[in-house]
């Protein structure tokens, strides 16, 4: 019974000493105010539990907390130091007006501070150093000039599949797959004569509604297809002609950037579910 | 007579040291002075001091640590480093000269100005996006890298930036705080 305590004791001694490891590490790490440590209370802790320390890793345990707390208290005095120095700036104001200067402004008011150092350039043991060690990594002529060398091999003959499986050749044509989304699309549209975009081209993958995107934008370049947009509401419908139906040189023709981005595509997805 | 001629040549020599780059970084270690000038550097770099001055230039001093309230000791100057640079400011015109862009500028002194008010060090997440306001969101990296190199600004493992030598060399800290602090009345004076 007394064992187990012990042990239980132990146990919360060294969770005790990591959390405090763990606090000091983002106060230093992170730049947060150093006095959210208090340091007679970190100490008193790391006092109470120090008894029962035994072993190697539990006494580097605690010279760990003390060495980060160290570095705390290190950091709590900068911070006196740079508050009693002359160049201590509220840093909200500081960045308050920051952002409210433009520009021009900022530029400004630094070149009344800005004294640029005045030198000559010259070679220096440092850039002859650098030289020849850029000289001694550099090929031999006739390696950096090697021809290519080609490779004989067996004449042979590759199959239709063989050219899908090496992405040389598309598994449908590319105006097949169009026609086959404009059928899709003229029968989704049904009586309704046309539907939101994001309705027809949205898809259960981002990657599958990015391919259905461009195709439908060659739906509408081809004269397959035609956008009716909305401006106000910031729709757009997709309206499918019976029979393709080319509008270049007759009309005049105008661009319509839709934005397809992942994040609008889960907005869709999850309008859906709603 | 004598001794003149013996300081011509010294300010001659300091001259040569000071102006030619001779290392990765520009400028002169003290300890480099003394071996060179003699342990009366400090004499010399001041009549060169007064000399440049005419042509609006200075030998600006950069201490290891914090720049001493009183007399530099001669330990303190032997482990500072000397540089020659601008002595009054310059113009937006010569600006241009410089190669700067005046929203590169605008940059770096927002950049500069954030980390002296976090006590020198601040996220280079926070100064990226203190920088969105006034450029382009594709330049901010770009700026804060090109700051970096050219040694105005530094970086650590944790993405902290500091402020680096060329800032401690050609940038008036305090008085850059204290026109931004009281700016309203600065940008009325000083633009015109």
């Amino acid at each position: 019974m007394l064992l187990s305590s012990k042990r239980q004791r132990k146990k919360l001694g060294e969770e005790h000493l990591q959390r405090i490891i763990d606090l000091c590490k983002s106060v230093e790490e992170r730049g947060v105010d150093p006095f959210l440590v208090d340091v007679d209370d970190v100490i008193a802790i790391i006092r109470e539990f120090f008894p029962e320390w035994n072993s190697m890793e539990e006494l580097s345990l605690d010279a760990q907390a003390i060495n980060r707390l160290a570095s705390v208290i290190r950091l709590q005095s900068d911070w006196v130091r740079h508050r009693s120095t002359s160049l201590y700036a509220d840093p909200f104001l500081l960045e308050e007006k920051l952002r409210k200067l433009s520009r021009e402004s900022l530029a400004r008011l630094f070149l009344h501070t800005w004294h640029p150092i005045v030198e000559m350039e010259q070679i220096s043991p440092y850039g002859l150093i650098e030289a020849i060690k850029y000289w001694q990594s550099l090929l031999p002529l006739n390696e950096r000039w090697a021809k290519t060398e080609f490779m004989k091999t067996e004449l042979g003959s590759a199959s239709r599949e063989d050219l899908i499986k090496q992405q040389i050749m598309a598994e449908k044509a590319f105006t097949e797959e169009l026609e086959t989304l404009w059928r899709e699309l003229k029968q989704r549209v049904g009586k309704n004569e046309k539907i939101p975009y994001w309705d027809f081209v949205g898809a259960n993958t981002y990657e599958e509604t990015v391919r259905r995107a461009y195709l439908t934008s060659f739906l509408v370049t081809y004269g397959y297809a035609t956008f009716e947009v909305h401006r106000l509401e910031e729709e757009i419908f997709i309206i499918p002609f019976s029979k393709p139906r080319s509008l270049l040189g007759k009309k005049q023709v105008v661009s319509v950037p839709v934005s397809v981005s992942a994040e609008e595509w889960r907005r869709w997805k999850e309008s859906r579910h709603d | 007579m004598r001794r003149k001629a013996l300081y011509l040549r010294k300010l001659k020599r300091a001259t040569h040291l000071l102006f030619y780059r001779r290392h990765r970084k520009p400028g002169v270690k003290g300890w480099e002075l003394r071996k060179r000038l003699g342990s009366d550097y400090p004499k010399v770099l001041g009549l060169l001091d007064s000399y440049l001055e005419k042509l609006d230039l200075q030998v600006k001093t950069v201490f290891e640590a914090e720049a001493p309230a009183e007399k530099p000791t001669l330990e303190q100057l032997d482990r500072a480093r000397f540089y020659i640079t601008l002595r009054g400011g310059l113009t937006p015109k010569e600006t241009k000269m410089s190669g700067w862009r005046i929203d590169d500028i605008a940059g770096l002194a927002i950049a500069i100005s954030y980390i002296i008010s976090k006590k020198g060090k601040a996220p280079r997440d926070e100064v990226g996006e203190l920088l969105r306001d006034k450029l382009p969101g594709w330049r901010v990296d770009l700026n804060m890298d090109r700051y970096i190199r050219a040694g105005y600004l530094a970086q650590d493992e944790n993405r902290q930036l500091y402020l680096d030598w060329r800032t401690r060399a050609e940038v008036d800290e305090k008085a850059l705080v204290d026109l931004l602090l009281t700016a309203e009345k600065v940008g009325e004076e000083k633009a015109g």
